[in-house]
């Protein structure tokens, strides 16, 4: 295997975002954002890999708009994925393992507030027998949180617990959407949402775009004091069809977390846009109590749909180049309900 | 079993309907707004000069912003086109007529537009055409705007002039 390294990230996010919903005004920003940090130019990223939705846009190709922010004069070397940028960065670690390409450039965005998330995610389900009862996101999720709060595999402080945690957290991070100090007592008597869910179990529905650098061995070595080597990187499924499935548990996601490695961890950037899936997250992929949880705030302090499983591994990285960890990991996942799970280890080498 | 349970099911209705809010981007909006006024605005890419109409959030060619705006005037040539001779549903005008790429003078980039006020079989790559604007009471920030664009009757480009356009 090469070594490859995340060399750089950034990032936007915000509640609503004004701009058209191929968001080529805020990649174009982001582009220039990391040839900044690596001190690179177009002609330095061999691969260019984006992730992003037509039915989250309302219009079709809306990621060959978006090409429009990289610039293809000379041609560019240029993929897609109707994924979490996350798997975008999967496709490009791979192409960089073929040892076709170097570096690669791999971008995500997603504008939520054109239309009405929950309802637009229900398309992801079975489309013959799910879709056409148009069980949303939310609902799935709240069956999903019944389910363990019945079995006292978690209960509502818990889940009260997890959302003051991510909020104070979020404190320090300048593109979180949500953050500040709330406290479990206040969390606790809100008012029931989609029952068992308060509306801050669910991540707020948020726009955003955000891109990571990938470079191998040397030419990582040449724009990062400290890059953060990918030592893991696998994702896994869980049957489609949510009766067979035992909502509790994600199975795809102990065994994404086994196959890359993640024992050791110290720090641990998980996508779980419910405040019950964290629970779930830390017991598949074995986080106890030493493991920093989204020190980032996480997906319910801001939910950019189809950068935001990018925007963990981006965290979880940044913390090692920045050498506050030495090893981390980075969540991603798709589908309902904790269904397609993604796992990426980083590592800082002295 | 009777033959109603032993037949397949060939089909299911699934009727989908979502909502979306569209908003134009800051560069949409000025092209939309100085339509309402009668104006073609486009903006040219401050590395590689060229001008896009209507303008677009960075240049694709360099992917930087296209700041420089650029008034055009509402006269091109075609560079291509297509004659529709095939009804649909919601059709507005009775076939054939002209779908063509109009370049307007001064721009790099063509739009898609209708041309009209001559035999579709007289269109023709080169043809020089002229904007046709609907009664200024009925303008708002579309490009509906225009009507139609029609010939102006003047000699056609030399295909030399626009063949980097096609």
């Amino acid at each position: 295997m090469r070594d490859v390294a995340v060399v750089g990230f950034a990032q936007r996010q915000m509640k609503e975002f004004e701009g058209s919903p191929t968001m080529v005004e805020l990649l174009v920003p982001i582009i220039g954002e990391l040839y900044e940090q690596t001190g690179w130019t177009k002609a330095d990223i061999d691969f260019w890999c984006s992730g992003s939705s037509d039915y989250l846009a309302g219009r079709s190709f809306s990621f060959v708009s978006a090409v429009d922010a990289i610039g293809t004069l000379p041609p560019v070397n240029e993929s897609h994925v109707e994924m979490d940028a996350a798997w975008a960065l999967y496709e490009a670690w791979v192409k960089i393992q073929t040892g076709e390409v170097d570096t690669a450039l791999v971008y995500g965005f997603g504008k939520s507030s054109a239309g009405q998330l929950r309802r637009t995610l229900a398309l992801q389900l079975d489309p013959y027998v799910l879709t056409p009862l148009w069980p949303d996101t939310v609902s799935i999720a709240a069956m999903q949180a019944r389910l363990g709060l019945e079995q006292d595999l978690w209960d509502e402080k818990t889940l009260a617990e997890v959302v003051a945690r991510s909020r104070a957290a979020a404190g320090d991070n300048p593109y979180a959407v949500l953050s500040g100090d709330v406290s479990v007592a206040d969390l606790l008597a809100e008012p029931l949402f989609c029952d068992p869910l308060r509306r801050h179990d669910c991540a707020p529905v948020s726009d955003g775009a955000a891109a990571i650098v990938l470079a191998a061995g040397d030419r990582a070595r040449s724009v990062a004091d400290r890059p953060a080597w990918i030592t893991g990187f696998q994702h896994r499924t869980d049957a489609q069809a949510l009766g067979v499935r035992d909502l509790t548990r994600s199975p795809s996601a102990a065994a994404a977390g086994e196959a890359a490695g993640v024992e050791g961890v110290d720090t641990a950037e998980v996508y779980a846009p419910f405040s019950h899936q964290e629970p779930i997250l830390r017991r598949e992929l074995g986080l106890d109590e030493s493991v920093t949880v989204n020190p980032s705030g996480g997906p319910l302090c801001g939910n950019p749909m189809f950068s935001a499983g990018l925007v963990r591994i981006g965290e979880a990285a940044t913390r090692v180049m920045a050498g506050t960890s030495d090893k981390a990991l980075g969540h991603a996942t798709s589908g309902p309900a904790l269904q397609q799970n993604l796992v990426c280890v980083v590592e800082g080498r002295n | 079993m009777t033959t109603a349970e032993r037949s397949p099911v060939t089909g299911i209705l699934t009727p989908v309907q979502l909502d979306y809010t569209y908003a134009a981007s800051a560069e949409e909006s000025r092209f939309l707004r100085g339509l309402a006024e009668g104006k073609i605005l486009g903006q040219r890419c401050p590395r590689c000069e060229k001008v896009y109409v209507p303008p677009r959030g960075a240049c694709p060619v360099d992917g930087v912003p296209t700041r420089d705006e650029v008034e055009l005037p509402d006269r091109g040539i075609v560079t291509t086109f297509c004659i529709v001779n095939v009804p649909f549903l919601g059709q507005r005008i009775k076939p054939p007529y002209v779908s063509a790429y109009i370049l307007l003078e001064g721009a790099d980039i063509p739009f898609l537009h209708l041309v009209l006020g001559c035999e579709a079989s007289e269109v023709r790559m080169g043809m020089r055409v002229e904007a046709v604007w609907k009664p200024r009471d009925e303008w708002t920030t579309s490009m509906e705007n225009i009507d139609h664009f029609r010939p102006t009757g003047e000699p056609d480009a030399a295909y030399e002039s626009f063949a980097a356009h096609l």
